[in-house]
C-alpha cells in the first residue's frame, strides 16, 4: 500500500507556509522559481511589524512631527483632508485632477502613437520619416521637457496634458511598431490566401495580433505618466496630489506630505491592477498563438 | 481547367553574409485538375519553398507558376493554404475563423452561416463553433484550418505538413478526413508530408524530392488514394502492394538521409 496523499489546503497553504498542489510535486526547489511558495505569511509579518513600530513609536512619543507624524496626527489630518479638503480644493479633486491628466495624456498619446507605430511597421516611408524622431526622443526622460513646455504653454492644463501626451506618445509608437513586427507571417499569408485585401489584413489580422503588445505599451505608459504627472505637479501646479504634497511641505505639514505619498503609491498600484484586469478581460488570447 | 504547372522553377536564397542556398533547381511539375499529389523529401530539400512559390508568397529566381494560362504573381483565394500549425486567428472563435474568407469577400451573412454550420458538421466540430480556437486540441485546430480553407471554396488546396504536429492516432483519422474531402469536392490538392505512409495513402501521385540542390528525384503513380475510397485505411496500409512501395520509398529516403548525415559529419571539427 502506498501512502495516500490528500491535496494540501487550508490556511497554512494560503499563507505559503506549507506546499500547495503545484509546489508539493517538486523535488528540485532551489533554482526553480515556480517552486518557491508565496511567503504570504511573511508579507503580512512585514506589514504588521512596520505598522506596530509606527504605533509604538507614536504611543511612546518618540516621533518628531517635523520628520514623521504620529498615527493619531495622521488620522486626524486624514479626517480633516477628507472633510475640508486642502487649500480650498477637495481631497478627491486633488487626486481626480491628477488621474484625469494621466488618462487624458495617455489617451491622446495612444490615439496618435498607435496609428504612427502601425504605419512605421508597415511602410518604409513612415518608418524612414519618423525613425529619427522616435529614436531621438526615446531616451529623453519626459521630466527633462518640463522647462521647455513651461516656456511654451505656461503652467496651465494644456502644459501638463501635452507633457503626458509626449511621455506616452513614444511608448505607444514603439509598442505598436513592435506589435506589427511580431505578427507571425503564416497568419498574414493565410489571410491573403483567403482573399483578404490589405485593409482587411490590417484591421482583422495585424491589429488584433499587435493588441497584446499595444496593451503592454498602455500599461507602461500609464505607469510612466503617473510618475511624470506627480513630478510635474511638484514643479508647477496648484491642484493635484503632487502639488498638494509640495505646498504642504512649504507649510511644514509633514502629515499631509506622508498621506500624499501613500496615496500616490496606492493609486499607482490600483492603476497597474486595473490595467492587468482589463488585459485579461480584453485580450484573453494573449500568448496563446 | 484548374490544374497547376511549375515551369522550370529555381530558387536561390541569398543570405545576409552573401552565401547562397540553392533551395530549388529546375523543378518541373504538372498537377492536373482534381488530382491529389503528395510531396515527400528529407527536411531542407525545398518542399516548403516550392509550396510558397506556388501559393504566390515567394518570387522564384527563375521559372514560373502557371494557372489557367496565367502566370501566378501573388497569393490569391483560388489557392487555399493549410499550414502545419499556428496559422489560425487565435483572437477569433472557431466559427469566425471558418467564416473569414466569405466574410472578407462580402458574402451575405446568412449564406456564410449556413456554410460554416455545414463545414463544422463535416469536420466534426458542431459543438465547438463558439469556442476560441486556442482552447482546442492540435487535431481539432487542424480541422478548423481545413474547414476555413474549404469555406472559401478554392480550386487548389496547398498543404504544408498539415498533420505533422499531430499524434499518430489523430493523424490517421485526419488522413481519412482529407481523403473523404478530396473525394467529395475533387479539389486539386498538393500535400507536403514527411511521413512516407501518409504520402502513399493520400497521393494519386508521389513526388520524391532530394536536397542540395532541391530537386525532384522520382515520381510514383499510386493506386491507394482511389482504393481508400472503398477499402478501409488499415486494410490498405497492411496490403502487400502498399508495404512493398513503402519499403522502396523508405530506402530511397534513407539513402538521402545517410548522405546528409555523412555530410554533416564531414563538417564536424576533428
Ligand atoms: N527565407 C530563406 N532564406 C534563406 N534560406 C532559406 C529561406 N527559406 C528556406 N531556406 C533554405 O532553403 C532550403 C529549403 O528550405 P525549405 O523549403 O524550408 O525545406 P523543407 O520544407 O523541405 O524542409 C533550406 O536549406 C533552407 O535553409
Ligand atoms: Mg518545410
Amino acid at each position: 500500500m502506498s501512502k495516500h496523499h490528500t491535496p494540501p489546503s487550508g490556511v497554512s497553504v494560503w499563507l505559503g507556509l506549507k506546499d500547495n498542489v503545484f509546489t508539493q510535486q517538486k523535488t528540485v526547489r532551489f533554482g526553480d522559481a515556480s517552486a518557491v511558495n508565496s511567503g504570504r505569511f511573511y508579507s503580512i509579518l512585514t506589514v504588521v511589524i512596520l505598522l506596530s513600530a509606527w504605533g509604538i513609536a507614536s504611543a511612546l512619543g518618540m516621533l518628531e512631527s517635523f520628520y514623521w507624524p504620529s498615527v493619531n496626527a495622521t488620522l486626524t489630518r486624514m479626517g480633516k483632508l477628507l472633510s475640508e479638503g486642502f487649500r480650498n480644493v477637495a481631497f478627491w479633486d486633488h487626486i481626480g485632477i491628477s488621474v484625469f491628466r494621466v488618462l487624458g495624456g495617455v489617451l491622446l498619446g495612444a490615439l496618435v502613437g498607435i496609428p504612427l507605430g502601425l504605419a512605421m511597421g508597415l511602410s518604409s516611408i513612415a518608418r524612414g520619416l519618423f525613425d529619427p524622431i522616435v529614436e531621438f526622443m526615446r531616451p529623453i526622460p519626459p521630466l527633462a521637457l518640463i522647462p521647455l513646455i513651461i516656456l511654451w504653454f505656461g503652467i496651465d492644463e494644456t502644459a501638463k496634458i501635452f507633457l503626458l501626451f509626449l511621455a506616452s506618445l513614444f511608448i505607444m509608437t514603439i509598442a505598436a511598431r513592435s506589435g506589427v513586427n511580431s505578427v507571425k507571417i503564416t497568419k498574414v499569408h493565410a489571410a491573403y490566401s483567403l482573399g483578404a485585401s490589405r485593409t482587411q489584413i490590417l484591421f482583422h489580422v495585424i491589429l488584433p495580433n499587435a493588441l497584446p503588445e499595444i496593451f503592454t505599451g498602455l500599461r507602461t505608459a500609464m505607469g510612466v505618466c503617473w510618475g511624470t504627472v506627480v513630478a510635474a505637479e511638484l514643479v508647477a501646479a496648484d491642484k493635484g496630489v503632487g502639488s498638494m504634497i509640495m505646498i504642504a511641505k512649504n507649510f511644514l505639514q509633514t502629515d499631509t506630505v506622508v498621506i500624499g505619498i501613500m496615496v500616490i503609491g496606492l493609486i499607482g498600484y490600483t492603476i497597474e491592477l486595473g490595467m492587468r484586469y482589463l488585459e485579461r478581460l480584453l485580450i484573453p488570447w494573449q500568448g496563446k498563438g | 481547367m484548374s490544374g497547376i504547372v511549375a515551369d522550370n522553377i529555381s530558387m536561390v536564397f541569398t543570405l545576409p553574409n552573401g552565401d547562397q542556398v540553392h533551395a530549388l533547381n529546375n523543378v518541373n511539375l504538372n498537377v492536373k485538375d482534381g488530382e491529389i499529389v503528395s510531396v515527400l523529401g528529407p527536411s531542407g530539400c525545398g518542399k516548403t519553398t516550392l509550396l510558397n512559390i506556388i501559393a504566390g508568397f515567394l518570387r522564384p529566381t527563375s521559372g514560373k507558376i502557371i494557372r489557367e494560362n496565367m502566370e501566378v504573381t501573388g497569393p490569391g483565394s483560388d489557392r487555399g493554404m493549410v499550414f502545419q500549425q499556428g496559422a489560425l486567428f487565435e483572437w477569433m472563435t472557431v466559427e469566425k475563423n471558418i467564416a473569414f474568407g466569405p466574410k472578407m469577400a462580402g458574402r451575405p451573412a446568412a449564406e456564410t452561416k449556413r456554410k460554416v454550420d455545414e463545414l463544422l458538421q463535416i469536420v466534426g466540430l458542431q459543438d465547438f463553433g463558439k469556442k476560441p480556437v486556442y482552447q482546442l486540441s492540435g487535431g481539432m485546430q487542424q480541422r478548423v484550418a481545413l474547414a476555413r480553407c474549404l469555406a472559401n471554396d478554392p480550386e487548389v488546396i496547398l498543404m504544408d505538413e498539415p498533420l505533422g504536429a499531430l499524434d499518430a492516432l489523430t493523424r490517421e483519422k485526419m488522413q481519412s478526413l482529407v481523403l473523404k474531402l478530396w473525394k467529395e469536392t475533387r479539389k486539386t490538392i498538393i500535400l507536403i508530408t514527411h511521413s512516407v505512409e501518409e504520402a502513399l495513402f493520400l497521393g494519386e501521385r508521389l513526388i520524391v524530392m532530394a536536397p542540395r540542390p532541391g530537386r525532384i528525384l522520382r515520381e510514383y503513380e499510386l493506386p491507394f488514394a482511389d482504393r481508400g475510397l472503398v477499402e478501409s485505411p488499415r486494410q490498405i496500409k497492411a496490403s502487400h502492394e502498399f508495404v512493398e512501395t513503402r519499403e522502396e520509398v523508405l530506402s530511397l529516403i534513407w539513402g538521402m538521409e545517410e548522405e546528409i548525415m555523412g555530410n554533416d559529419q564531414e563538417l564536424e571539427p576533428a
